[in-house]
């Protein structure tokens, strides 16, 4: 064993690019949920924005084009959600499951003619200075805009919610939509944006996947990101900076295991690969028991559909 | 003869001459376990399909499935398969080698040919190449080029296939470079994009500036391309579009001359159960062209291994050798036998770590 070998500045620095993914999709289901709305299409909507932003980013040979027709097109496949949930009144959990499975089968259709294709080249940013500085720079200052832009959708985010007029609305309509509505709030409405909100994140963060993190299409290539992203929203509690915490947590996982057995560390190959789903069950059972229940607040109306005559 | 009578009449020849042609036709099917555009192991099995239909033209028909699991849903395409008309089945990765069996039992007159597996049927046969014989040419090169000393080798699962790649490229990067190290980190998987480019990095990161590959996509050419000064090579297919470098070179898996041979079999009558396992003489694996970033002298030395090994010359495991735990294994001069390469499941001395059981 070697441990020597791992050199804590690259791999701190490949965490944060091993997270984004799951960090954009994470917060942008977080906001759909505290909008009172459970949308397990994540999986689905991720996979569909890889493919329109491999896609537009071949064909236009821009990124940022690839990145922008991701975030569209995983708003529309989840405004197909909001249509059937919130006009036609449908289970939420089946047609976040059935939108998982649409989005599978229609990026497969669509990346028929994109398989084995080479992306476009996503630049790094280099900040003159501040990605100078040792260990902080290469670390924090040397990656590629999205993992920037990821972290400043969560800063908004948490802002929002917390400061504004319009994230109370959001948290009133999550909370109690009756009363949201006694108020003279739209409520699907509100829903319906937050719903395209999240589907847009979830977009982002399956192009990061095919433009940044691999970078080619490939059917099948997010292979259960959005689940986790999905855990991560339970897992920070429904608060955005603890779904970075957490995001950064599982990719670190993630890059450490396969570090750890580059370095030749003598433990069981199997128990590497698990260790990262291992310690999201594990966080998710000591924070739902006990005392820490009370902190969960989950919003209230999750998942319950609503009627303006009921 | 009143104009429905005609009708029926030519209706009924054609469908006759239809019946006749579809029985004329010999049917080929295929179990992928990637997409056949991944650009590597699946993507050459489809060149080989390719080749048949091209070869025989309207005697033979093809069907295909791709990213078909390696498990019970395997078992459900060949079912599928066979019952569909299939005359011969290729399954072409090691995990179809019980579906395989399995299957072939319920229709003993189909034929079926597994690749790198080594259970056999009187309806099933075995194929593969004698890959190894290319890692020890890449080996070869990646000693010499290697300035770190250390190369990184992602591996799919631990069977022996993927043993005997790693050892026979560490031996041969081992004798040009007694300083050589080899990080093998296992992905579990043949075909996965995201994690083979995090191994690739994850290898990079710790100074290796080879990196070999046992698994399907070209994900770990692209995180050596994004690293620069990273050499890797092609792996079951050219992968020449990440040529001249990072990829120097690659080992190409050449299946066509066998399955055309097989399907004429299946036409002629003449199938019969058999283990064909071939290297680089009859052309079954192909170097790819040494790009010239690899400097002259290193790349007329690998040619130079890679005629020795095609005429039989030499043989990529020759003793001295011993095994990782310091035990002998092969004596000065002495070859190993296909009965041993075949279930490989030890290092040799040298390569650290275990292989996970």
């Amino acid at each position: 064993m070697n441990l020597a070998s791992i050199s804590p500045i690259l791999l701190l620095a490949s965490l944060m690019v091993a997270a984004t993914p799951i960090l954009l999709a994470g917060i942008g289901e977080l906001v759909t949920e505290r909008a009172g709305v459970l949308n397990l299409g994540v999986e689905g909507m991720m996979i569909t924005g890889a493919i329109f932003g491999f896609a537009i980013a071949v064909e236009t040979q821009s990124a940022t084009l690839g990145f922008i027709a991701a975030a569209i097109a995983g708003a529309a496949l989840s405004l197909l959600f909001g249509l059937l949930t919130q006009y036609l009144l449908s289970n939420q959990v089946a047609t976040g499951l059935a939108l998982t499975l649409f989005g599978l089968g229609l990026s497969a259709l669509l990346g028929q003619g994109y398989v084995g294709i080479k992306g476009v080249d996503v630049s790094k940013i280099h900040i003159p200075l501040l990605s100078d500085i040792p260990v902080a720079g290469p670390i924090l200052f040397q990656h590629d805009l999205m993992v920037y832009v990821a972290i400043l959708i969560v800063a908004v985010v948490w802002a929002t919610l917390k400061f504004s007029r319009i994230g109370l609305i959001l948290r009133a309509v999550g909370e109690n939509h009756e009363a949201a509505h006694a108020l003279g709030y739209k409520v699907i409405r509100i829903r319906l944006m937050a719903i395209a909100f999240g589907g847009a994140c979830a977009g982002l963060g399956g192009a990061y996947l095919s433009l940044v993190r691999v970078p080619q299409w490939t059917e099948g290539m997010t292979a259960g990101a959005g689940w986790i992203a999905l855990a991560l929203v339970v897992f920070a509690s429904w608060k955005p900076w603890r779904v970075l915490i957490g995001a950064y947590l599982f990719g670190g996982l993630t890059v450490l295991q396969l570090n750890l057995q580059a370095a030749g560390m003598k433990v069981p190959v199997e128990y590497l690969s698990m260790s990262p789903y291992l310690i999201t069950i594990l966080v998710l059972v000591i924070m739902s028991s006990g005392r820490g229940r009370a902190h969960l607040n989950a919003p209230a109306e999750l998942g319950r559909s609503f009627h303006a005559s009921s | 003869m009143n104009a429905k009578t005609l009708l029926a009449c030519t209706a009924l020849a054609l469908g006759l001459a239809g019946g006749a042609m579809a029985q004329d036709k010999t049917k080929a099917g295929f179990i992928f376990v990637g997409p056949i555009g991944d650009g590597g192991w699946t993507f050459e099995h489809n060149e080989g399909r390719m080749a048949v239909e091209e070869h025989f033209g309207d005697k033979v028909e093809t069907v295909y499935q791709e990213s078909v699991p390696e498990g019970a849903d395997a078992e459900r395409a060949m079912t599928q398969m066979a019952l569909g008309g299939a005359d011969i089945i290729f399954t072409t990765s090691f995990g179809y080698m019980d579906p395989t069996i399995n299957v072939a039992a319920k229709f003993p007159d189909v034929k079926f040919e597994h690749a790198t597996g080594f259970k056999r049927a009187d309806n099933v046969s075995t194929y593969s190449a004698r890959f190894y014989e290319g890692r020890a040419v890449q080996g070869h090169i990646a000693g010499k080029m290697t300035k770190t000393n250390k190369v990184g080798y992602i591996g799919s699962y631990p069977i022996p296939e993927v043993i005997r790649g790693i050892n026979s490229a560490y031996i041969h990067a081992k004798k040009v470079n007694p300083e050589i190290e080899f990080s093998v980190i296992w992905a579990y998987t043949w075909f996965d994009p995201a994690k083979e480019a995090d191994a690739a990095k994850a290898l990079i990161e710790q100074g290796a500036d080879v990196i070999l590959q046992h698994t399907d996509s070209t994900a770990p050419q692209a995180a050596a391309q994004e690293a620069g000064n990273v050499i890797s090579f092609g792996q079951a297919s050219d992968m020449a579009e990440y040529g001249p470098t990072p990829r120097v070179s690659s080992i190409i898996d050449n299946w066509s001359p066998y399955y055309i041979a097989r399907v004429q079999a299946v036409m002629d009558g003449t199938w019969e159960s058999m283990d064909t396992w071939d290297g680089i003489g009859p052309g079954m694996v192909k170097i790819g062209e040494i790009s010239d970033a690899v400097p002259a002298d290193v790349k007329a030395e690998a040619e130079a291994l890679r005629d020795a090994i095609a005429a039989g010359d030499y043989h990529p495991f020759t003793g001295p050798l011993k095994k990782q735990d310091g035990s002998d294994w092969l004596a000065d001069g002495e070859v190993a036998d296909d009965g041993t390469l075949a279930g490989m499941n030890f290092y040799v001395e040298g390569l650290t770590g275990d292989i996970p059981q």
